[in-house]
C-alpha cells in the first residue's frame, strides 16, 4: 500500500495552530506517511512535529468555510488546528484518522526511521539473556537457562532463554507448561543474592473445575525451595476471582498438592478497569473549570491512586517475603503478563540496587517486561482519549511507571534516573520512532525482524548525549533495600505527566535547574579544594626537603 | 507546681499512631511544669509542651493499661499506655490544669528565660519595627498622613495606636466612619503599592453588613465567599479525624479531603488575594477589604495579597514584619484563635494556619520567589501556639501593652533570625520569580493536601531522603568551600613567595615551622568536617531500622512459623 493512497491533500496554507501555553502560530500544514507538521517559516523550526502513532482521537468542528481539528493524542497533549476550507480539512482529518490507525505493524514508522545519530552501541544486544544470568552467578549452582522455548513451540509469549530451577529437565518443563495459562511454566524473575531467595512468575495453573494436578509442575515450583523451607505464593487476583476462574479452566494452587506453599491473594486490576481509571484520570485533569470538590471527588473516582496504592502495596509485600521473610515467592494472576510483571518488576526496584540505575532500569525493562511478553501492541494501541471499546487496552505500563516514580519521590538520591527518563519510555511505550515496543512479545518481534529493520530505543538512549538529559543529578548509589511508604498522604498524582499539557512548569523548571547549577557548583568547588591541597602538600614537602639538607 | 501530682511514670507505652498492631516503644514520663517528657528505651525524648495540648482523653481500661491520648494544635498525636489506672489519672488531671491556664500570666512565655539581659531583650522587641515599615512603603506622603486619632486606642481598641489614613480624613470624619463600622475599624491603610504610574493602596476595615453601592461613586463591589471562624473550625477538625484513620484507603482519604472542605476553603482565600492583587497591579485601583470584625479573613487577604504584591514579604524579615503589621497590629485575636488561655472554644479557629498554608502553596508554585523555606513556616506555627515568646500573647496591642510583654517575655524574631541557616531557601534568588508580582495559578488541581504541616510527627509518611536538605546542606558547604580555597589560595601565595625569596635562614625556618603542622590539622579538620555531613545528608530514614516501621516486619517475620495472615497484617500496617 502507497501512503500517497492516504494522503488526498498533502499540503495546506494558512492554517493556525493551537497549543497549550503558546501563542497560535499560523503555517503551513504538511501530511507525510508517518507525520504531520507544521511550520510557519519561521526561524527554519517546524512548530509541530506529530507521529501520526501518536494521535489517539481527532474531532472535527466546523464554522462556515472555517475547519477545526481537534487532535488528541497518546500522551495527553491536546491541540487544535484551524483550517481554512471544508474540504481540506475533511481530508486531513480522514487521512489524519487513517494514517493513525494503520493495521499493519511493518507499515508503523520505525521501519522507516533513519537514524541521523551515529550508533555507538546496537541497543538490540546490550541485554542478552544469557549476560543477564551471568550477573546472577550465585544462582549457577540451583538454576540454569534453558532453550526449551527456542522456536517458541512451548510458549509463545516467552523468550527462547528462560532461567529454570537445574533439577527440573526440558521436558518436563514441556509437560509443566500444558498446565499453565499460555503455557507460562514458572521461570525465575529474580534472585536476591542477600539469601538466595528467588521470585518466579508464571501464568495461573489450569485446574479448572475438577481440580486437575500436574506432578512436574509441583516438583519444579517445589525445587526452587531449600530444605525445610516456605514459599508464598502470591496470586494477583481477589480469591473469589480465582475461584471463578476455574469455570474458565484456571484456577490456582491447591495448598493439599503445594503444601509448602502459602497462597496470599491480592487485588490488582486489569483491563478495562485500568483504561476507564486513566480515562476518567485525564479528563478531570484536563477540566481547568472544576471546583475543588468536583476535582477532589473525581480524582477520588477515577481510582488511579487506588490502584497505584494497590500494586505498590502487592510489590512491597512480595519484597517484604524475600528480604524480611527470607521466603521464595511464585507470582501469577491470569495470563502472567500484566499485574504479574507489575510486581515481579517493582519488587526488584525495591530490593535491587541495580535496577535503580539507568542501565539496570533498561535491563529490567528488557526483561521483565519485553522479554517476559508483555503485550505493549496491544495494551498500548490506545491511550485515554480512545473511545473504542476494545477490551485488549490498559495503561499496564504507565502504572508500573507511576510507581516507579511515586518510589523516587520518596527516595530522590536513590536513582541514577530522573522523572524525565520515565516520561520518556511512557512517550516510545506509546508511540515511536524505535523498534523496541513494536509486537506484543518475542515471538512476534521476531517474525517482524526487528532487529534487522528497526533501531532500538537504547541505542538512541544510552548515547551520552542523551544520558545526560535523564541523569538525576542526586544519584548517589544506595546498596540498601528501599521501603517506600504506600499511606494515601503519600502518594500524589504524577504531575509531569497528568498535568504535564495543563499548566506552565517554567517556575519549576527554573527551579530545578537551579538545583542542577548548585550541584555542579559544588563538584567544581570540591574538584578545586582537592588540588589546591595537593599543591600546597607539595609545596610543604619541597620545603621540607629544603629545610633539612 | 499544685497542678502535679506524679512526676515520673514508668513502664509506659508509647504506641504508633498509625500500626494496626498495637506496636509500642516503652519508657519512662515525666511531667515538669511546662512539659511532658517521654524517654524510651533507646533514650530518644519527645517533649510535648503543656500549651501546644489541644486535647487529653483518658479512653477505656485495657488489660495493657490505661490509654491516654494526646493531641496536640502542632498536629502532633501521642497515645500512650499507662500501667496503672490512677498514674495515668493524675496525669491526665494534671494535662488537663496545665493545658488550659486560666490567666495570661500563667503562660509559658512569663517564665521562659533564654539568659538575655534586659537590653538584649528590649534589642529583641524592636528587630521588626511597623513605623520603619510604613516608611519603606512610602507613606507619610501627599495623599496619606499619620493620624494621632487612636493615640489613646479611644476610637478603636483592637486597631494599633499608630494607622495611617487619607489626607482629607480629619479627625470628626474619622470618627464618624468608626461610629459606622463594627468594633470602630474604621478603613485605614494597610499597604501602600508604589508602582511606576499610579499609587494604588490596599486598606482594611470591618463590615457587618455592606455598603450601599449608591452611596459610594466610583468603588465596584467584590464579594469574595471565605467562610467564617466556625467553618473553618469544623472543617480542619473533619480534616484531622480523616487523615488520622488507621489503614486509610486512598478513596477515604480524596473523599474526607473533600467534604472537609479544606482546600475550598484555602483555594477561597488565595483567590481573594489574588483578585485584591490584580486589581491593584493591573487596574491601579484602591482597594478596601473587609468582613465582618475585620481581623480574620481581611488580616488574610490583606497579608496575602501584600505578599503577591511585594518581594520584600517573601524576605525572612520581610515576612516578619508582614505578620508584625496584617495580623498582630492589626488585632487578629490570637490568644483566642489559637486557644491560649481556658477560653470560649468556639473562638478558636485555624485561621493563621491557612494563612501559613496559602503561602506555602505559593513557595511550591514559585519556588525560588522566596527567601524562607517550609520549616521557617512550621516553625512559626509552631509558637503562635506554644507561648515560649510574647509576640502572639493577647488579643490586640493593646491588650499587649497592658501585659508589659515587652518588659515580661521575649520577641520570636530575633531568635528566628539567630537560626536563620535553617530557614533559607537554597534555591532563592532567580530574578524572574524574586522580584515579580506573582500570579499563581488556582486551577483546584493546584491545591494539595500539605502533609508536612498535618503529619510534620508522623516521619514514616514522609519521604525518606530530602532534595531540600541536601541542596541547602550543599550551598552551606559550597560557601565553605569558597573560604577554604580562597585560605588555600593565600597559603600556596606565602609558600611560592618563601621559595622565591630564595635561602631562608635556619632561624627563620624554625620559627615559620610550628605554624605549618597546626594549619595541616585545621586542613584535615575541615576535610573530616566535610565527609560527614555529607553522610549525614544521605543517610535513609526508611533504611536505618532504629526509626522505621518496617523493621517490626522483621520481628514478627522471625517468628517461627509465619502465617499468611500475619503477612498480610503486615501490608496492612505497612500502608497506614
Amino acid at each position: 500500500m502507497e501512503f500517497a493512497e492516504l494522503i488526498k491533500t498533502p499540503r495546506v496554507d494558512n492554517v493556525v495552530l493551537h497549543r497549550p501555553f503558546y501563542p497560535p502560530v499560523e503555517g503551513t500544514l504538511c501530511l507525510t506517511g508517518h507525520h504531520l507538521i507544521l511550520s510557519s517559516r519561521q526561524d527554519n523550526t517546524e512548530e509541530l512535529w506529530l507521529l501520526h502513532s501518536n494521535i489517539d482521537a481527532i474531532d472535527k468542528r466546523f464554522v462556515g468555510p472555517l475547519g477545526t481539528i481537534i487532535i488528541k493524542c497518546k500522551d495527553f497533549r491536546i491541540i487544535q488546528l484551524d483550517i481554512p476550507g471544508m474540504e481540506e480539512c475533511l481530508n486531513i482529518a480522514s487521512s489524519i484518522e487513517a494514517l493513525s490507525t494503520l493495521d499493519s505493524i511493518t507499515l508503523m514508522y520505525p521501519f522507516f526511521y533513519r537514524p541521523m545519530f551515529e550508533v555507538i552501541e546496537d541497543g538490540w544486544h546490550s541485554f542478552l539473556p544469557e549476560q543477564e544470568f551471568e550477573l546472577y552467578s550465585l544462582a549457577i549452582s540451583e538454576w540454569r537457562l534453558s532453550y526449551v522455548n527456542k522456536e517458541f513451540a512451548v510458549c509463545p509469549s516467552y523468550p527462547p532463554a528462560v532461567i529454570v530451577p537445574k533439577a527440573v529437565d526440558d521436558e518436563a518443563l514441556r509437560k509443566v507448561a500444558t498446565f499453565r495459562h499460555g503455557g507460562r511454566f514458572p521461570v525465575l524473575s529474580y534472585y536476591h543474592k542477600k539469601n538466595g531467595m528467588v521470585i518466579m512468575r508464571s501464568g495461573q495453573p489450569l485446574t479448572g473445575t475438577n481440580g486437575r494436578r500436574c506432578k512436574e509442575d509441583e516438583k519444579l515450583i517445589n525445587a526452587t525451595l531449600r530444605a525445610g523451607k516456605r514459599g508464598y505464593i502470591i496470586d494477583t487476583r481477589p480469591l473469589n476471582v480465582a475461584q471463578q476462574a476455574r469455570a474458565k479452566g484456571g484456577g490456582f494452587e491447591q495448598e493439599a498438592h503445594y503444601p509448602q506453599w502459602r497462597r496470599i491473594h491480592k487485588s490488582i486490576e486489569r483491563y478495562h478497569i485500568l483504561q476507564e481509571s486513566l480515562i476518567k484520570l485525564v479528563e478531570s485533569c484536563n477540566d481547568q473549570t472544576q471546583n475543588m470538590d468536583r476535582w477532589l471527588s473525581k480524582l477520588e473516582a477515577s481510582n488511579w491512586l487506588t490502584h497505584i496504592k494497590e500494586i505498590l502495596t502487592t510489590a512491597c509485600l512480595a519484597a517484604q517475603c524475600l528480604d524480611r521473610e527470607g521466603a521464595s515467592i511464585l507470582v501469577h494472576g491470569t495470563e502472567g503478563t500484566d499485574s504479574t510483571l507489575q510486581v515481579t518488576s517493582l519488587a526488584q526496584i525495591i530490593l535491587e540496587p541495580r535496577s535503580r540505575t539507568i542501565r539496570g532500569f533498561e535491563a529490567l525493562i528488557e526483561r521483565e517486561w519485553l522479554q517476559a511478553g508483555h503485550p505493549f501492541q496491544q495494551r498500548c494501541a490506545q491511550s485515554a482519549y480512545c473511545n473504542s471499546k476494545q477490551k485488549w487496552e490498559a495503561p499496564v505500563f504507565l502504572l508500573f511507571l507511576d510507581c516507579v516514580w511515586q518510589i523516587l519521590r520518596q527516595f530522590p538520591c536513590s536513582f541514577e534516573f530522573n522523572e524525565n527518563f520515565l516520561i520518556m519510555l511512557f512517550e516510545h511505550a506509546y508511540a515511536s520512532q524505535f523498534g523496541t515496543f513494536l509486537g506484543n512479545n518475542e515471538s512476534e518481534r521476531c517474525k517482524l525482524k526487528l532487529q534487522q529493520k528497526t533501531m532500538s530505543l537504547w541505542s538512541w538512549v544510552n548515547r551520552p548525549s542523551e544520558l545526560s538529559k535523564f541523569t538525576n543529578p542526586l544519584f548517589e548509589a544506595n546498596n540498601l533495600v528501599i521501603w517506600p511508604s504506600v499511606a494515601p498522604q503519600s502518594l500524589q498524582l504524577w504531575e509531569g505527566i497528568f498535568l504535564r499539557w495543563n499548566r506552565s512548569s517554567k517556575y519549576l523548571d527554573e527551579a530545578y535547574e537551579e538545583m542542577v547549577n548548585i550541584i555542579e557548583y559544588n563538584k567544581e568547588l570540591q574538584a578545586k579544594v582537592n588540588l589546591l591541597r595537593r599543591q600546597l602538600a607539595e609545596l610543604e614537602t619541597e620545603d621540607g626537603v629544603q629545610e633539612s639538607p | 507546681m499544685e497542678h502535679i501530682r506524679t512526676t515520673k511514670v514508668e513502664q509506659v507505652k508509647l504506641l504508633d499512631r498509625f500500626s494496626t498492631s498495637n506496636k509500642s516503644l516503652t519508657g519512662t514520663l515525666y511531667l515538669t511544669a511546662t512539659h511532658l517528657l517521654f524517654i524510651d528505651a533507646h533514650q530518644k525524648e519527645t517533649w510535648i509542651l503543656h500549651h501546644h495540648i489541644a486535647s487529653v482523653e483518658k479512653l477505656a481500661l485495657t488489660t495493657s493499661g490505661c490509654p491516654l491520648v494526646i493531641q496536640c494544635k502542632n498536629f502532633r498525636t501521642v497515645h500512650f499506655i499507662v500501667p496503672r489506672e490512677r498514674d495515668c489519672h493524675d496525669i491526665y488531671n494534671s494535662l488537663l490544669q496545665l493545658s488550659k491556664q486560666a490567666k495570661y500570666e500563667d503562660l509559658y512565655a512569663f517564665s521562659y528565660n533564654p539568659k538575655q539581659n534586659d537590653a538584649e531583650r528590649l534589642r529583641g522587641w524592636e528587630l521588626i519595627d511597623l513605623a520603619e515599615e510604613y516608611k519603606r512603603m512610602g507613606v507619610p506622603n501627599s495623599n496619606w498622613q499619620l493620624s494621632d486619632a487612636n493615640r489613646d486606642y479611644k476610637i478603636c481598641e483592637t486597631y494599633p495606636r499608630e494607622l495611617y489614613v487619607p489626607r482629607i480624613a480629619s479627625k470628626p470624619i474619622i470618627v464618624g466612619s468608626s461610629k459606622f463600622r463594627s468594633k470602630g475599624r474604621f478603613p485605614v491603610l494597610s499597604y501602600y503599592h508604589q508602582s511606576k504610574e499610579l499609587n494604588a493602596m490596599a486598606n482594611r476595615a470591618a463590615g457587618k453588613g455592606y455598603e450601599n453601592e449608591d452611596n459610594y461613586s466610583n468603588i465596584r463591589f467584590q464579594f469574595v465567599g471565605i467562610e467564617n471562624i466556625h467553618v473553618m473550625r469544623s472543617s480542619l477538625q473533619k480534616l484531622l479525624e480523616v487523615n488520622g484513620t488507621k489503614g486509610l484507603s486512598v478513596n477515604d482519604f480524596y473523599s474526607g479531603l473533600e467534604s472537609s472542605g479544606w482546600l475550598r476553603h484555602i483555594k477561597a482565600v488565595m483567590d481573594a488575594a489574588i483578585f485584591l492583587a490584580k486589581a491593584i497591579e493591573a487596574e491601579s485601583a484602591s482597594v478596601l477589604v473587609h468582613c465582618s470584625d475585620g481581623w480574620d479573613r481581611t488580616s488574610q487577604v490583606c497579608s496575602l495579597g501584600s505578599l503577591l504584591l511585594d518581594p520584600y514579604y517573601r524576605t525572612i524579615r520581610g515576612f516578619m514584619v508582614l505578620i508584625e503589621k496584617d495580623w498582630i497590629s492589626f488585632g487578629h485575636k490570637f490568644s483566642e484563635r489559637c486557644g491560649h488561655l481556658d477560653g470560649d472554644p468556639k473562638e478558636v479557629s485555624p485561621v493563621f494556619t491557612q494563612f501559613l498554608e496559602c503561602v506555602w502553596h505559593l513557595t511550591e508554585q514559585f519556588p525560588q520567589a522566596f527567601e524562607f523555606n517550609e520549616a521557617f513556616l512550621l516553625q512559626i506555627h509552631e509558637h503562635i501556639h506554644s507561648c515560649q515568646f510574647g509576640n502572639f500573647i493577647g488579643n490586640c496591642q493593646k491588650e499587649r501593652e497592658e501585659l508589659k510583654l515587652k518588659e515580661k517575655t521575649y520577641s520570636l524574631w530575633p531568635f528566628l533570625l539567630d537560626d536563620q541557616k535553617k530557614y533559607l531557601n537554597p534555591l532563592y534568588g532567580s530574578q524572574s520569580q524574586k522580584s515579580a508580582v506573582l500570579e499563581p495559578n488556582t486551577v483546584s488541581f493546584n491545591f494539595k493536601f500539605w502533609r508536612n504541616m498535618y503529619h510534620q510527627f508522623d516521619r514514616t509518611l514522609h519521604p525518606r531522603q530530602s532534595v531540600f536538605n541536601i541542596i541547602m546542606n550543599m550551598n552551606e558547604q559550597n560557601k565553605q568551600l569558597e573560604k577554604d580555597i580562597k585560605d588555600l589560595e593565600s597559603q600556596i601565595k606565602q609558600r611560592k613567595n618563601k621559595q622565591t625569596d630564595g635561602i631562608l635562614s635556619k632561624e627563620l625556618l624554625n620559627s615559620v615551622r610550628p605554624e605549618s603542622p597546626a594549619l595541616k590539622a585545621t586542613l584535615s579538620l575541615k576535610e573530616q568536617a566535610l565527609l560527614p555531613v555529607n553522610d549525614v545528608l544521605r543517610t535513609i530514614e526508611g533504611s536505618s531500622p532504629a526509626d522505621n516501621r518496617y523493621s517490626e516486619y522483621a520481628d514478627e517475620f522471625s517468628k517461627a512459623e509465619p502465617a499468611v495472615v500475619s503477612l498480610e497484617y503486615g501490608v496492612a500496617r505497612m500502608t497506614c
